[in-house]
């Protein structure tokens, strides 16, 4: 103790003359690894709280599209997000075919947002992208919006036939989630194809 | 806060200066844990245990508040949820749960040699009654709060813990039973024991934490002890607790933290017990059931009481575990030797290991199987326990004569190394010094 205290004024023995210190380089070097420990300890705590892989693992649902009717939607799940399968009719293809393309706020055709030789088959993320709530539209007699499409009750965003956003807050369309057809009545969501 | 010599807190940023004048937060932290605070400079390394509760308790926090978001407290989930979810599926679950199970090991070690620093050296005696006493409450609240974060898991060892444990109020007579039942919210630990276990056992840490605040709080009121148990003088005798003491505990938290590492990675089970992978079963009890290796010595008084004495063996065992910690309470005044530290008592050092072996021996009989050998080493060793409080104790203090005091903390370092560690008075030097520079 009596030497931290004389080696602090002094240039004596410890000291490197006019460079560094010997005490300065160990309290620098000590203090730094332990702050390298302290960060490397939060890893874990802030890993934790990411998706673990079990949930990750849900990231595919198959939907089995053969009993959905011309004109029908339905809602599945997928990452516990519901997911729109809507059967367009051609009345619906080609509404949606009818718009320019370059007037729309998120330009896309229908043709971009489908399969191709699957047209008639749209599948998007049934979450407003707007502030994620559910568009209404899917189930029967519920409010489809002037486009036909979907109309979300939260603040009335419109969607159009092929889910594209048409009026009101949302800046988006509707996803279009990965999928693939794995036979002609099923599709796995999640699946790049 | 406690010497006039104390260093005033002078922030030269204007932007800490605006600070203190409307928070002064900076200024109680560098009273309290900075260069304001003046310890005694022959502090050894049994000081450093109670920094390093302080840090453990903080791991338990900050480990506890991170499991609690993906623990279940459900009768049908729970074991699922450590087991499973935590253990296997929650990114990096099971470095977390290990750490947060030994880290309550570790906490309890770093606690009990800080408690036997305080015997040794008198940390209980005048001024620092206080001191010693919400100390205890804080070791009362760790028990309470250790028991209930074991029965979280729900397995074999937690369900019977939370049986027993909770069986020891039905010890009373009369009230007893329907406190046990109002404390469980059933017959038998159910999903109404373990919610309110769960509630509990996140509420007390922070509980712990304020009471550790009073316990510093408290102990600045006098200023730290130290080993020659003689008060601090003038300002020679003291070093500002920053940067002195947080480099000294730094390193020190960083060596235990090693060990700690150590067992958390390679043997994060040594410490507990196979049988709590089990989960709980209402209809058998696991063969072998003891408690955690903390609580042993207290599982050993519980059971030391084989035969009806007037009151039921039953109550003469759990009223002499809780006086066994509750006699605590009035060391201050059992122990009425105007001498603090052990060093200078001859006497009193002798019986001061001789308790401490007769812990470690209550720990062995309270964590094995009850065979006849091991209930009679508990007996003895359960009635020296008290005998050594209650008798021996005020017996010394009244009879002893201690050796010479230093005439100051400063006297006393100064003396050499030799002198210091042992001090039986001024010694003849020896030359093995002068003859080392010879050489």
């Amino acid at each position: 103790m009596a030497t931290a205290r004389s080696a602090e004024g002094s240039t004596s023995s410890d000291s490197g003359g006019e460079g560094v210190r010997r005490r300065d380089f160990l309290n620098v070097a000590a203090v730094s690894f332990a702050g390298v420990g302290a960060v490397a300890t939060l890893g874990p705590l802030i890993v934790q709280m990411s998706p673990s892989q079990d949930v990750l693992a849900m990231a595919t649902t198959e939907i089995d599209i053969s009993k959905v009717e011309v004109g029908q939607r339905i809602k599945a799940l997928w990452r516990k997000q519901p997911v729109f399968v809507a059967h367009l009719t051609p009345k619906e293809i080609a509404e949606a075919n009818a718009v320019p393309v370059s007037s729309l706020r998120d330009p896309q055709s229908l043709s971009e947002r489908t399969k191709p030789g699957k047209e008639n088959w749209l599948i998007v993320v049934g979450v407003c992208t707007h502030l994620g709530c559910i568009p209404l539209g899917t189930g029967e007699g519920e409010n489809k919006g002037p486009y036909g499409g979907w109309f979300c009750p939260c603040h009335g965003s419109q969607y159009d036939t092929a889910a594209r956003i048409r009026q009101g807050p949302a800046p988006r369309n509707l996803a279009v989630p990965d999928y693939q057809f794995t036979s002609p009545t099923t599709v796995t969501v999640g699946a790049k194809g | 806060m406690s010497f006039s010599w104390a260093r005033p807190y002078e922030p030269k940023h204007p932007l800490m200066r605006w600070l203190d004048e409307r928070l002064p937060l900076p200024r109680i932290v560098y009273g309290a844990v900075g260069g304001g605070y003046p310890v005694p400079r022959n502090l050894n390394y049994w000081w450093n245990f109670g920094f390093t509760a302080a840090m453990f308790l903080a791991i338990q926090i900050v480990t506890g508040i991170v499991l609690a978001m993906h623990y279940y407290a459900t009768a049908d989930g729970a074991f699922n949820s450590v087991n499973q979810l935590i253990m296997r599926d929650v990114n990096a679950g099971w470095l977390l749960r290990y750490a947060h199970m030994n880290g309550a090991s570790f906490f309890f070690i770093a606690v009990y040699i800080h408690i036997f620093r305080g015997l040794y050296y008198g940390s209980y005696k005048a001024p620092r009654e206080l001191v010693w006493m919400l100390g205890l409450v804080i070791y009362l609240l760790m028990m309470a709060t250790a028991f209930m974060g074991y029965v979280l898991p729900w397995g074999q060892m937690s369900y019977w813990g939370a049986q027993v444990i909770t069986g020891f109020f039905s010890a009373f007579p009369v009230v007893g039973e329907p406190i046990r039942v109002w404390l469980l919210g059933g017959y038998a630990p159910d999903q109404a024991a373990l919610t309110r276990f769960f509630s509990l056992h996140y509420l007390l840490p922070f509980v712990i934490a304020a009471v550790v605040i009073l316990h510093i709080w408290a102990l600045h009121i006098p200023g730290s002890g130290n080993p020659t148990g003689v008060d601090v003088k003038d300002e020679r005798d003291t070093l500002p607790f920053h940067p002195f003491y947080t480099a000294k505990d730094g390193w020190f938290v960083g060596l235990l933290l090693l060990i700690y590492a150590i067992v958390t990675f390679f043997a994060p089970n040594y410490l507990g017990h196979a049988d709590n992978y089990i989960p709980a079963n209402p209809l058998a009890t696991p063969a072998e059931i003891v408690p955690e290796w903390y609580f042993w010595p207290f599982y050993a008084i519980l059971r030391s009481f084989t035969f009806d004495f007037i009151l039921p063996a039953k109550l003469w065992g759990v009223l002499a575990m809780f006086s066994s910690i509750l006699l605590l309470f009035f060391l201050p005044w059992l122990d009425k030797s105007p001498v603090r530290s052990g060093s200078y008592r001859p006497v009193f050092k002798r019986f001061f290991w001789l308790l401490v072996i007769d812990i470690v021996l209550l720990g062995w009989a309270g964590g094995g199987a009850p065979t006849p050998f091991r209930n009679a080493i508990g007996q003895i060793c359960a009635a020296y326990y008290f005998l050594h409080f209650l008798v021996i104790l005020p017996l010394i203090s009244a009879f002893e004569t201690p050796l010479p005091l230093p005439r100051s903390i400063t006297d006393s370092v100064l003396h050499g190394e030799e002198a210091e560690s042992a001090p039986a008075g001024p010694k003849p030097r020896r030359t093995k010094t002068a003859t080392a520079v010879v050489e």
